[in-house]
């Protein structure tokens, strides 16, 4: 009998579940071999749980999904998070710095109707997670990694080390050596194919931290380059501000 | 007293869409007593973490806001900011821009025609099954995603939040080699879009006329992505500084989204491509308007099931426009031209595939970002997707409440609805008292 896939969304621009629909040459062949069973962007076709390979986007931002993602882990016998919303609460983890009321009001002339919490957290806060997959967006070769694994019943081939491991392997040259260009790239997570930097821009962090990433050198070199504090602080607070080493790096050089 | 029915349908989350939504309806002797398109997406609060974040971060953060079409808040961002800076940028920046949008233009028509809406008209619940009945259109259909896919990946950098576009241009402008390498797959996806617009030029739509009031870009030199003035087959034409004293956002109880209006009449619109078809079709080259003529798809039209075929026309457009561009790219000679940073304030809206996005900023002397205002199309379309419901749903009475309620989950994709957008939600109840 085929496994059953469910994929589910919290909060979220929709990009990573969307990465599966771009799987355009596989998503057929994945479709035979694991059974679409909830799947609300791609199909209205609904089944029951349990389920055997959950695939969770998005971050808990409001009671709601609190609730929900508690529901969805008894559901489910693996549980893996995928992106950068789900695995460390994505750009809207960006209130967390921030009082949300005051966010609330720039944007709703009603702040009352709008039911949300104070912080955002990825869902590793909440239930147990058996994978956690990162990037802002994923990167779908390794999503598919990641289906391949669970069917095969092996772990993900997903490599933790830096992204410069990447870049020089792709035979690219350091834009920070060469064109004092501030990158990220030595503590973030390599996964995305060293994509700014073969576009003539440093890395920006999509893919938050690496195991054991040494931020303090890095934010002193971004210092030596003439960066501010202020902006030393705003490039590890994007896409992963919430994931710890960023975090603490983002607050030693607030003002 | 006339026998008064009851009658309950539920849909907890409304599927094939991006994003979350609801909509419930409560009928009473067969008259609507209410009716609610709710979008229970959470709220991100983007333009409250804009502020403070300098211009340079800007494309990057408001890609994050629609993983399905980033570069139009790309492209409406930076389009914005070089206003607000008074930077003016050549044509070899502005049809490479284009070109970009194309590739968007393409992937996230491909994915709607076939993934979300095509099944609808067969009363299937996915291109899965799709694929078991129209295997070849599925295959075909997933190719020409591909190509648009592959366009925005060479020139963004990759399909879901692309890395390339900056203020003033690109971090890097693609070599004249690296595009040639597209032109054998958009050729093919040329072909495929062709016979997709045949397909869905066929489909039994269900009889309904509206009469609209469409918006979008609109330029004498090209069918509107980038550029152009704001205009409406009922009076509107204005430039993009003008946008908030034509249309205002409305906050209402039921929906995160905020609904957006005409200020003057409280009038809903309607954004998208059969707003562009309808008022840009004379833009369309010679031979685009006399393949869409022989299938009988001219303007005006005002039946909104029609979008799907506007959108395959679209399609067809974007791969012959992307292959002109290719064409004739003329590489910049620097990738980007470098702003003067100064206090300013700049709006901008461009053509999403789901319609017009207007963004609008104020900057500081640093750069920094004061104010930032963003209208996505969703929320422009909201206020007209319950509009149509109301017209709908008088037409459907004697159906099964299934049919109903298939019926109206259809009309609402007519519109491609982008929840996630729009967020500032659609799960389906229609009641009965």
């Amino acid at each position: 009998m085929k496994k059953k896939l469910a994929v589910w969304k919290f909060s979220s621009c929709d990009g990573c579940q969307l990465s599966l629909l771009d799987c355009e040459d596989e998503l057929l062949t994945l479709a035979d071999q694991l059974e679409l069973a909830y799947f609300l962007e791609a199909s209205s076709r609904v089944q029951p749980g349990p389920y055997d390979l959950s695939l969770v986007e998005g971050s808990i931002s409001t009671p709601h999904e609190e609730r929900a993602i508690q529901e969805i882990r008894s559901q489910s016998k693996f549980l893996v998070s995928i992106g950068a919303c789900a695995t460390s609460g994505g750009i809207q983890a960006l209130r967390n710095f921030a009082d949300v009321r005051d966010f609330l009001s720039v944007v709703y002339a009603r702040p009352d109707y709008i039911e949300t919490l104070d912080k955002v957290s990825p869902i590793s806060q909440h239930v147990k997670v058996d994978f956690e997959l990162r990037g802002c967006p994923i990167n779908k070769r390794q999503l598919l990694e990641v289906a391949n694994a669970f069917l095969n019943r092996r772990r993900p081939n997903i490599p933790n080390h830096s992204l410069c491991m990447e870049c020089k392997r792709r035979g690219l040259v350091c834009v920070t050596v060469a064109h004092g260009t501030p990158c990220l790239g030595p503590v973030t997570q390599a996964g995305c194919g060293a994509l700014c930097p073969a576009y003539n821009r440093g890395c920006y962090g999509c893919f938050g931290p690496m195991e054991t990433p040494n931020t303090a050198a890095l934010a002193q070199r971004l210092k030596d380059h003439g960066m501010s504090s202020q902006e030393i602080s705003r490039v590890f607070r994007t896409f992963n501000a919430e994931a710890p080493a960023f975090k603490e790096e983002s607050l030693r050089h607030e003002e | 007293m006339k026998n008064s029915s009851k009658r309950v349908i539920e849909v907890k989350a409304l599927a094939r869409v991006e994003g979350e939504g609801a909509l419930h309806v409560t009928l009473k002797d067969d008259e609507i007593v209410a009716l609610r398109f709710q979008i229970f997406e959470p709220p991100r609060f983007f333009e409250a973490f804009l502020q403070g974040r300098s211009y340079n971060e800007v494309p990057d953060i408001t890609a994050r806001i629609c993983g399905i079409c980033p570069v139009a808040y790309q492209m409406s961002s930076v389009h914005a900011l070089e206003q607000a800076f008074g930077l003016k940028l050549g044509e070899n920046y502005a049809q490479l821009r284009r070109l970009l949008y194309c590739g968007e233009w393409i992937e996230s028509h491909a994915l709607h025609i076939l993934m979300l809406h095509a099944p609808d008209f067969f009363g299937l619940s996915s291109v899965l099954e799709l694929n078991q009945r129209f295997p070849q259109v599925v295959e075909q259909g997933l190719r020409l995603k591909k190509a648009g896919n592959a366009l925005v990946t060479v020139v963004g950098g990759r399909e879901v939040h692309p890395i390339n576009v900056r203020v003033g241009g690109f971090y890097r402008a693609p070599e004249r080699k690296e595009l040639r390498e597209l032109i054998p797959s958009l050729k093919e996806a040329r072909n495929i879009a062709r016979e997709v617009l045949d397909w869905v030029a066929d489909f039994p739509f269900p009889e309904l006329e509206i009469d609209y009031e469409f918006v979008s870009l609109k330029d004498p030199r090209e069918y509107p992505m980038n550029r152009g003035r704001l205009v409406s087959n009922k009076g509107i034409d204005i430039c993009a500084d003008e946008f908030t004293t034509v249309f205002e956002e409305r906050q209402v109880e039921h929906s995160n989204a905020l609904h957006c209006l005409r200020r003057d009449t409280g009038g809903s619109y309607q954004v998208g491509p059969l707003a562009r078809f309808n008022l840009c079709f004379e833009q369309l080259p010679a031979s685009l308007q006399k393949i869409a003529a022989e299938r009988g798809f001219t303007p005006p039209c005002n039946n909104p099931f029609k979008s799907i075929i506007a959108r395959a026309l679209e399609t067809l457009y974007a791969c012959q426009e992307a292959l002109r561009i290719i064409d004739s790219y003329q590489r910049p000679d620097r990738p980007h031209l470098e702003p003067d940073i100064k206090v300013g304030s700049g709006s901008w809206f461009t053509e999403a595939p789901r319609g017009i996005l207007f963004h609008s900023y104020d900057v500081d002397e640093n750069g920094l970002i004061k104010r930032a205002e963003i209208v996505p199309p969703t929320s422009q379309n909201q206020a007209r997707m319950e509009d149509d419901l109301r017209r709908l749903i008088p037409t459907l009475l004697h159906l099964p409440i299934e049919e109903m309620r298939a019926r109206c989950e259809q009309a609402i994709r007519n519109y491609d609805p982008c929840i996630s957008c729009a967020t500032h939600f659609l799960r389906l109840d229609i009641e009965r008292l």
